[in-house]
């Protein structure tokens, strides 16, 4: 973590600032606060809408996360590209999806995100860059090389971040699309979320390697570790595979370093993990708390302020849940609609 | 006078001339088409289908990749969701087992799966089929494992003319599209008409008109039942040959109405007989208003329940032979069975 330095005054030089501070402005931070409430508070009301029988399946619960999903987009445009995983309702949220249309395809609706046809596991938004999220474990690595392929080949300028987890790191589609990424130089960051466990299998007992940023020097990419709880370092490091991969230089490795507060899936009996594990990472390392902190200690928001964005997600998130109450479920007579593209 | 027999002689292309001529000319019209592949650039392909494409058209439109057939293939489906059109060439359709969680999973499902957000513009190549003495695991046919599933189209042109045609309208089409190329039928020749043209996904042909039995045969096997039915015609039986061309959607219209007229279903195909593709013909007609004009029991002569093996008489004896398909067409039409 980047050293912290006294509350900044206006007379001191902005480069005396970690990196966040120095770079953004106080809108940006607050709307990079704003959203990590924002998603914060969308999983909760999805667990709670669950719990209550009002969505069905399962879902993965990213609370615990968000600085990872925040700190890296908040360096992306609408125009670059994201694919993301099972556990991407923040990356979706980051990369500026409307939660209406989140929670209307959590709830099944026509008004959700992919019409109801694909539910938690496949929420995207192709208008905001965000490709979708992946019911399988590293589908989407490869996927984001192939955009970046073509952001290289169109010269769109774009660059694509590939968000995974610690256990795609040991599927075969996270080596081949490393590989073919440095080889072709293409525009495309790789984002592991290193939150400990694949399901309950722990990174020690799954990864030959002790950090999965290790793996990217068989691959001759930078590889870079940063505390995934921390937006400001998240940011940093993000800012700089940007630009590597703006300029042409090619693929950056991130490991962000992180925890989830929840279990894998619904079905988790947190059996691989102390209660005092968790306790610690929540109580010790939160990342909204954290970057609370570091927002009042630079004097950008107080504690009012901050209320007051909390306040504004909570009112959005009920009206959320009320628009994918209210809206329409699919006619099964389309049961077959969107399988095919159908002639124009 | 051989000058002007050369003149107006339709012009005569292999299979493999076919294919490559048809990517050529979807390359020249379309910048966003581009070919993906192992040793498909200077070495033209394992089996010389690219050939020196790459020297008209550079290294970063005939794409050598590495020997990574999941990676490969997932970057071709985040190039074709992305705006690019890819022509991606497994190197032998066995090959493609590695990478069926990308073709599956993502290319199949992604327009579905996201509510018609996107589509996935990808043609993949999947040279297919024993006879070339490589054994078992670069010789068998898996369209049908494709052909299970809804989000592919997947057609087996069967002549050089189609191999073209059909490949072009693979290109024009917005969905993934699957080829399956057998082997032995890339040094064919065949008339193949100049420029650009296509040939419908989902229309099979009748390549033989009959009276008295249909042969619906897919890829290789159109050549081995058109051939089987010359001789049946000296026997007097006038067999209907169908060129399936198209797996997935498959054209119920063309094989109810044939055996409505014949009375008789002969499904000849070189896959593993079991659930294979002859298994879905036989059950469309089995469910169509042709039932009640069979005459006899519909007969499906596929491929053995082995892997394909490498001793040659054992290879040849995996799979149907023209003289298999002349014995059961014989026993079907005459019904000494």
């Amino acid at each position: 973590m980047a050293a912290r330095t006294r509350p900044a005054r206006r007379t001191e030089p902005r480069r005396n600032l970690p990196f966040l501070y120095a770079r953004y402005d106080h809108a940006a931070l607050a709307g990079a606060l704003r959203r990590m409430h924002l998603i914060r508070q969308f999983e909760e009301g999805a667990e709670d809408s669950y719990m209550r029988g009002l969505i069905h399946g399962t879902m993965h619960l990213s609370i615990g996360q968000e600085a990872s999903a925040v700190g890296i987009c908040l360096g992306l445009t609408d125009d670059d590209q994201i694919t993301s995983t099972h556990r991407g309702h923040g990356h979706s949220i980051a990369k500026g999806a409307d939660v209406k249309r989140m929670f209307a395809e959590f709830f099944g609706k026509t008004t959700g995100y992919c019409r109801g046809r694909g539910g938690s596991m496949h929420i995207a938004d192709v208008s905001k860059g965000n490709l979708g999220a992946n019911g399988i474990v590293g589908g989407g690595i490869p996927i984001a090389v192939g955009a970046a392929l073509t952001a290289k080949r169109l010269s769109t300028g774009r660059v694509v971040v590939s968000f995974f987890g610690d256990g795609a790191n040991n599927e075969g589609a996270f080596h081949e699309a490393l590989n073919m990424a440095a080889i072709w130089k293409l525009p495309v960051i790789f984002v592991c979320e290193n939150n400990g466990y694949g399901m309950s299998t722990s990174v020690e007992r799954a990864t030959a390697v002790p950090n999965i940023a290790d793996r990217a020097s068989a691959y001759a990419m930078p590889g870079v570790i940063v505390d995934g709880n921390s937006v400001s370092d998240v940011a940093e490091a993000a800012d700089a595979a940007i630009a590597r991969a703006r300029r042409g230089e090619g693929p950056t490795l991130i490991e962000c370093k992180t925890y989830r507060y929840r279990g894998h899936s619904k079905s988790d009996r947190n059996r691989y993990r102390s209660k005092q594990e968790i306790d610690e990472w929540m109580n010790e390392r939160d990342p909204i708390r954290r970057f609370e902190a570091e927002l009042v200690e630079f004097g950008i928001l107080d504690k009012a302020g901050i209320g007051a964005i909390r306040d504004s997600v909570r009112a959005e998130i009920a009206e959320a849940i009320a628009f994918a109450k209210e809206s329409p479920a699919p006619d099964v007579a389309n049961l077959e609609k969107y399988v095919y593209t159908e002639p124009a | 006078m051989m000058e002007a027999a050369a003149a107006t002689a339709p012009r005569e292309l292999s299979y493999a001339q076919a294919i490559q001529e048809a990517m050529a000319l979807a390359m020249e019209a379309d910048e966003r088409v581009f070919l993906m592949g192992e040793d498909i650039g200077v070495y033209g392909g394992a089996f010389q289908v690219t050939g020196d494409l790459v020297e008209r058209f550079g290294p970063e439109r005939v794409m050598d990749t590495p020997i990574s057939e999941l990676g490969g293939a997932g970057v071709a489906v985040g190039a074709a969701v992305t705006g690019l059109r890819p022509i991606f060439e497994f190197q032998f359709s066995d090959f493609a087992t590695l990478a069926m969680e990308q073709i599956v999973n993502q290319a199949a499902k992604m327009r579905y799966m996201l509510g018609g957000a996107v589509s996935v513009p990808l043609v993949m190549r999947f040279p297919a089929g024993s006879g070339t003495g490589a054994a078992a695991q670069h010789s068998q046919s898996l369209e049908a494992w494709l052909g299970h599933v809804p989000g592919l189209k997947v057609i087996q042109p069967a002549t050089p003319h189609d191999a073209k045609g059909m490949l072009l309208a693979a290109v024009a089409d917005p969905d993934p599209v699957m080829i399956f190329e057998h082997k032995l039928l890339y040094k064919m020749k065949g008339v193949v008409p100049e420029g650009h043209y296509t040939v419908p996904i989902g229309k099979a042909e009748v390549r033989r008109a009959g009276r008295d039995l249909t042969i619906v045969a897919t890829s290789i096997m159109v050549h081995k039942a058109l051939e089987a039915a010359a001789t049946l015609a000296a026997e007097g039986i006038d067999a209907e040959v169908i060129d399936l061309r198209t797996v997935r959607p498959m054209d119920r219209e063309t094989v109810v109405a044939s055996v409505c007229k014949t009375s008789r279903l002969l499904c000849v195909y070189e896959a593993v007989k079991t659930l294979g593709i002859g298994a879905e013909v036989s059950a469309m007609v089995a469910e169509s208003e042709a039932f009640d004009f069979l005459d006899a029991p519909i007969v499906r002569l596929g491929g053995a329940e082995t892997p394909i093996p490498y001793n040659p008489d054992l290879e040849r004896a995996t799979v149907p032979q023209v003289d298999d398909i002349v014995a059961a067409a014989r026993a079907l039409a005459t019904g000494a069975r």
